[in-house]
């Protein structure tokens, strides 16, 4: 049994690894147990066979297809929607703080703006946002966590110095200083995102690397260093894919983890900035008149809320379904 | 137990110098605190020039580092833009804060602790769905959002339906009001929805992990054992079974401890509290932004928070697990 950890980054195998997270959120939940999945991998073992078992279990997951389905819904409502529907998210319709009708489904904002229209353009910032933050961050984090956790030393001293700023400094108040530098550029959700994910791929660094120190000790590994093979063919072809299913697990979860921060900056002014909407930022415009006029908040929070919840079950649903050991919050 | 204790303070001082150079640079570099004057035409350039001698923007980064960290150690945190020094504006500030955020995080703990035991014991009950149900909830529900709600809408049917005013929504508390218990009742009354609102963010993360700890528990074999011995189930329940599921749930309230305080800057600057946070937020959108040594000031002084309560989060894991050992 080990000591606790001299630094909070090294809670003990025994301790679920959780991701801290944000204004909004308790914990972001427990990133997979990487050794565990990789006890259960094993060797070779048939790909397309794993592959299929593991679709196989998040098919019977019923709160996953629940979640799958309201996500691809708000997909392709916030997507596809406003080419179809009469308002555009910036047209001012003229009619004023007047309550959800026929015309005007989710009502309209004290200047006008048909918030129907609006909700879906900020869901669909939310959206990409998210996703964006999502794919740059696990990237980011596994080529990190990788070489951290193969070849140790210096690169792996240096990951976990930076990974210790992250979890001493709230995350929020972190990400508002980096938004705020990158607040006034054009384009900015995509900034914003990189903003979100420059901080955000520290977990999934710890992850892969956590798994990488417990796959180089394995026989397979040193099966491979024994025939001559590359590090890089090492790491890419055989240590990669034995940690495949934590990486997609916690790639989910960062999608929930950025959307959730993305509307907390949004919301303080510091992360999308007008004349594009977000969620966050439309919950900001509702605030104030949200006694009189609740449906200026309610339609964008309740967007929120449901859009991330449907993140949170896909992500439970392909942990049970990838790493059926660790079943930590159903 | 000692050598313990001071190993583990010396590696927090560590850390907190490591953090004490990435957020000097971070922030230093997040933005530049003259472009509002210098986009301003009305403003001379010898006025530009005076700011920018006046923030040592002339000089290396390296050195403004020193400099900035001699004085911190000296317990100086520097001036703000508007030439008041940080540390007079902080100190009281982090008072208002703490009234915010303690009681906030021992509710949360006994809330998490009793709602995560009780969902294990009645496992798959109405309770159990219920506490899972909230949780997935809580988890998906931005800060802002539960604060705006209490607020708008809470606050706003329980002050009509008690016919007075019972839960204030703004500040921390009535300015001008009588001293005493006038005063104690009035800031209590400030305090009860800035604090459920970071208790409602908190307590659900971990009544989940303190129902995965008391399952295993539950399930392990020693408590088949104390059982059969004939224990009675009071004694297997408090001295076998929770004493040892509450040890994985302190390592994750201390890992979390951050994620309060970074909560308590949107509460504070929902329910309109002068408290740490909003002073931080003011550094941020305020006319000069950043305001460097404010945002700093705040930083050290939540990281050496988050600090402590690890290392106290770190002794009570020892006293909890006698496994562990303190060489």
């Amino acid at each position: 049994m080990p000591e606790p950890g001299p630094n909070p980054a090294d809670t003990g195998p025994a301790a679920p690894v959780t991701v801290p997270a944000l204004g909004g959120l308790g914990t972001g939940g427990t990133v997979a147990s990487a050794e565990l999945w990789a006890a259960r991998a094993g060797v070779g073992g048939e790909a397309r066979g794993q592959f299929r078992m593991a679709a196989g279990r998040f098919f019977h997951h019923r709160l996953a297809l629940i979640g799958l389905g309201t996500f691809l819904f708000l997909l392709l409502l916030s997507m596809v929607g406003p080419l179809f529907w009469r308002y555009n998210y910036a047209d001012i319709t003229g009619q004023f703080s007047t309550p959800p009708s026929l015309q005007h489904p989710m009502g309209t904002d004290t200047i006008g703006h048909d918030l129907f229209a609006q909700v879906m353009q900020g869901t669909a910032t939310s959206i990409k946002t998210a996703l964006l933050v999502a794919v740059v961050a696990t990237v980011l984090g596994a080529v990190i966590g990788a070489v951290a956790g193969y070849y140790g030393g210096l690169a792996d001293s240096a990951l976990m110095r930076f990974t210790d700023l992250v979890l001493v400094v709230p995350l929020i108040a972190l990400l508002l200083v980096l938004a705020n530098g990158v607040s006034n550029l054009a384009g900015n959700w995509f900034w914003i995102a990189l903003v979100l994910a420059a901080v955000l791929w520290t977990y999934q660094a710890r992850l892969v690397r956590g798994s990488f120190l417990s796959l180089r000790e394995r026989e397979f590994v040193e099966a491979e260093v024994a025939i001559g093979a590359s590090d890089r063919r090492i790491i890419l072809r055989h240590m990669i894919p034995n940690a495949v299913g934590p990486i997609v697990v916690s790639a989910t979860l960062t999608v929930a983890i950025a959307m959730l921060t993305e509307a907390v900056l949004s919301f303080l002014g510091l992360g999308i900035q007008p004349p594009a909407v977000s969620l966050g930022s439309l919950i900001a415009n509702g605030q104030d008149d949200a006694g009189v006029l609740p449906w200026l908040f309610l339609f964008p929070a309740i967007f929120l809320i449901v859009a991330i919840l449907s993140v949170n079950f896909i992500g439970d649903g392909l942990r049970d379904a990838l790493d059926p050991t660790q079943r930590v919050r159903a | 137990m000692w050598v313990y204790l001071l190993r583990r303070l010396a590696a927090g001082i560590g850390v907190l110098f490591v953090a004490s150079f990435l957020l000097f640079v971070l922030v230093s570099l997040s933005g530049n605190p003259l472009a509002q004057l210098q986009a301003n035409p009305h403003i001379s350039p010898a006025t530009i020039a005076a700011a920018r001698d006046q923030l040592h923007l002339d000089e290396p980064l390296l050195e403004r580092y020193w400099t900035w960290l001699t004085d911190l150690l000296h317990g100086d945190f520097g001036t703000s833009t508007t030439g008041q020094p940080v540390g007079p504006q902080i100190w009281p500030r982090f008072w208002v804060t703490l009234k915010m955020v303690i009681p906030a995080t021992i509710l949360a703990i006994i809330l998490g602790v009793v709602v995560g035991v009780v969902s294990a014991v009645r496992q798959y009950s109405a309770i159990d769905h219920i506490s899972t149900g909230l949780a997935y909830l809580f988890y998906a529900t931005p800060v802002f959002i539960i604060a705006l709600v209490l607020k708008d809408f809470l606050a706003v049917d329980v002050n009509q339906a008690v016919g007075h005013t019972v839960l204030y929504t703004i500040g921390e508390n009535t300015p001008g009001i009588a001293g005493g218990w006038n005063l104690f009742v009035n800031s209590v009354a400030h305090t009860v929805l800035p604090v459920l609102t970071l208790v409602l963010i908190t307590y659900a993360g971990w009544s989940r992990y303190q129902r995965a700890a008391m399952l295993d528990v539950l399930n392990a074999d020693y408590i088949r054992l104390a059982r059969a011995k004939g224990l009675s189930p009071r004694r297997v329940f408090y001295i076998h079974a929770l004493r040892n599921a509450l040890i994985p749930v302190t390592t994750v309230i201390a890992i979390d401890f951050a994620t309060i305080l970074g909560g308590a800057i949107v509460t504070e600057v929902v329910f309109g509290w002068e408290g740490m946070g909003r002073f931080l937020y003011e550094g941020l959108i305020g006319p000069v932004s950043p305001d460097v040594n404010v945002v700093l000031g705040w930083m050290m002084i939540a990281a050496t928070a988050v600090v402590i309560f690890n290392v106290i989060a770190d002794l009570l894991y020892a006293m909890l697990d006698p496994r562990i050992r303190y060489a």
